[in-house]
């Protein structure tokens, strides 16, 4: 197990959730605005305290975990990022490996981590150019590089898919899917086909509280999402379309 | 990387040279040396006190300026956002209007009395934001503002005119003691806050952002408002504010040199000494015997320089 929580809750957003994540899978959390989902992976990411009940990752209560320490197991992916200087592409995927770092230098390691990062996002060809210069699907492939340089067991992103064209939401879920053989993907989203589609279980939170937790096709069905999101959902074998 | 740092370095060598041998008389550096008055008078007591003055000023409020806009992301900010100096002014003018002679010792009180207010009012058992720090500094600015108008409202002529000039800045030759310490608190400050440059990109990005990589923001966030409050306090209790060189000299050497502050940092330090040094030469040379207040010279300068860096690079989507 990496995550497991017990009767977690936050000061306002998240009342009570608990739940076991495995090592590895691609794991969404769905919801509607407001129930919870962004406040649930700021817990996990170690950016929200104090919590209410427990979260242990790999046997350690979060808030005992040195930042530094979890920093090279779990990496967070925010929305966006406002970048207000002019930091190269380059530089951003490398602060990734500042928890790492022992002093002001890159060593090869670094270098070649960032390489490889940028290699798998294919970000490789503009590592020279000024971050805020790039579109919304370039900058959120960086972002995910600088994250995947931090080496993660466990990666937490929220809604990866929103700044990104069709075929660049598709391509993400592809990588996200192929990343999360090896490591444990967790991803918020508002796009349940996506949901349906590329993840091995599905999290859907209403309210502050878990409404279902299961197998996508199990979990995403035309009741819980009547009964959730308030829309008739209707099931064309792996896809759905909706009606208010 | 280290290019930028050691052309800095050569430019601010040229210009320590330089400065102390201009101005409205003219002297020899082998007779100063030597011993021979009036030139060993002139360059030791009056004008290199007052270079190595406008070095370590330049410096500290470049490098602060760096260090809050990068804490605030606000490219705006520079070292007087966040309120210390308005702080060390209202000291100054209290000093004024009560007769006190000591003037600096006065800025110092009052620079420290709102570093500590401001942090009191911004630390929220183990939560600082930079958000809640940005708007008690800008608050305490206009707080300042409204006594300092205050009291000039009360003062005489005379103390009415020595509170016009404290407020301009300027920089005065001091004493060795007083350049000394300020050396050792300006250079230990500075190197401090440079020994952190890898974090300080993180922070800059923002503190969810360094959160997540292992970097402890608060304290971070509280240590950068502290040097750069240390920085500026000092500073501004020996020359009064001086405007525009910690808001400038950051952003030109940000669209030289990127954003990374492992560069930007000790190029700051170097080049924003040798910009107010520069800027004290020019005002104490151009229309001799007569001063123009220093203040008056750093934005005539940096302002032109900067407009024309901000065109040349207009092409690639600064902006």
């Amino acid at each position: 197990m990496t995550f497991i929580a017990k009767q977690l809750g936050f000061a306002y957003g998240l009342h009570e959730a608990s739940f076991e994540f495995p090592r590895n899978g691609l794991i969404t959390i769905a919801g509607p605005n407001g129930a919870g989902k962004s406040t649930l992976l700021g817990i996990l990411a170690g950016l929200r305290s104090p919590y209410h009940g427990s979260c242990v990752f790999a046997g350690k209560e979060l808030r005992q975990w040195p930042k530094r320490e979890f920093a090279r197991r779990v990496a967070f992916l925010p929305q966006s990022v406002r970048m207000e200087f002019p930091f190269t592409v380059e530089e951003v995927v490398l602060m990734g490996r500042t928890p790492y770092a022992s002093g002001w230098f890159q060593t090869a390691e670094d270098r070649s981590a960032s390489e490889e990062a940028m290699t798998t996002t294919d970000t490789l060809a503009f590592r020279g150019r000024d971050f805020r210069t790039l579109s919304g699907g370039e900058a959120q492939r960086v972002i995910l590089a600088s994250a995947l340089t931090q080496r993660p067991e466990a990666l937490l992103l929220d809604e990866p898919a929103t700044h990104l064209d069709l075929r660049h939401q598709l391509s993400l879920h592809r990588l996200l899917g192929e990343l999360s053989k090896s490591l444990l993907v967790v991803a918020v989203t508002h796009d349940l086909n996506l949901a349906l589609r590329f993840s091995d279980r599905v999290m859907v939170l209403e309210d502050g509280r878990i409404a279902g937790d299961g197998m996508p096709a199990d979990v995403l069905n035309p009741a819980l999402i009547a009964r959730v999101f308030g829309v008739q959902a209707t099931v064309h074998g792996s896809w759905m379309t909706y009606e208010a | 990387m280290s290019r930028s740092v050691l052309l800095s370095a050569a430019v601010l060598l040229a210009v320590l040279i330089a400065a102390p041998l201009a101005g409205s008389s003219h002297i020899e550096l082998g007779r100063a040396f030597a011993g021979v008055s009036p030139d060993h008078e002139i360059f030791f007591y009056a004008r290199l006190p007052r270079v190595i003055l406008a070095l370590l000023g330049g410096a500290a409020l470049s490098v602060t300026g760096v260090l809050f806009q990068c804490m605030l992301r606000d490219p705006l900010a520079e070292p007087y956002t966040l309120g210390v100096s308005s702080g060390a002014s209202v000291g100054a003018v209290i000093a004024i209007c009560l007769g006190w002679r000591a003037t600096g010792l006065a800025s110092l009180v009052g620079a420290a009395l709102v570093l500590l207010m401001v942090l009191g009012m911004a630390v929220e058992g183990r939560r600082l934001s930079s958000f809640t720090l940005l708007l008690t500094g800008v608050t305490m600015n206009s707080m300042a503002f409204a006594v300092i108008l205050f009291l000039h409202n009360l003062a005489s002529f005379s103390q009415s005119f020595a509170i016009s000039r404290w407020l301009m800045g300027g920089l005065e030759a001091v004493e060795y003691s007083t350049l000394a310490w300020l050396a050792v608190v300006v250079v230990g400050v500075s190197a401090m806050v440079m020994a952190w440059a890898p974090h300080w990109n993180l922070l800059a990005v923002g503190d969810d952002w360094a959160a997540s990589r292992g970097v402890s923001t608060v304290r971070l966030t509280a240590m950068g408002y502290i040097a750069g409050s240390v920085l500026t306090g000092l500073v501004t209790s020996l020359t009064g504010p001086i405007g525009f060189v910690g808001l400038i000299v950051p952003h030109a050497l940000r669209l030289k040199l990127g954003a990374d502050h492992r560069v930007l940092l000790p190029c700051a330090f170097l080049l924003g000494g040798a910009f107010l040094v520069v800027c004290d030469t020019l005002s104490r040379t151009v229309i001799a015997p007569t001063e123009i207040p220093v203040g008056v010279l750093t934005a005539l300068c940096g302002g032109p320089f900067f407009l024309w860096l901000l065109k040349s690079r207009r092409r690639s989507l600064w902006l």
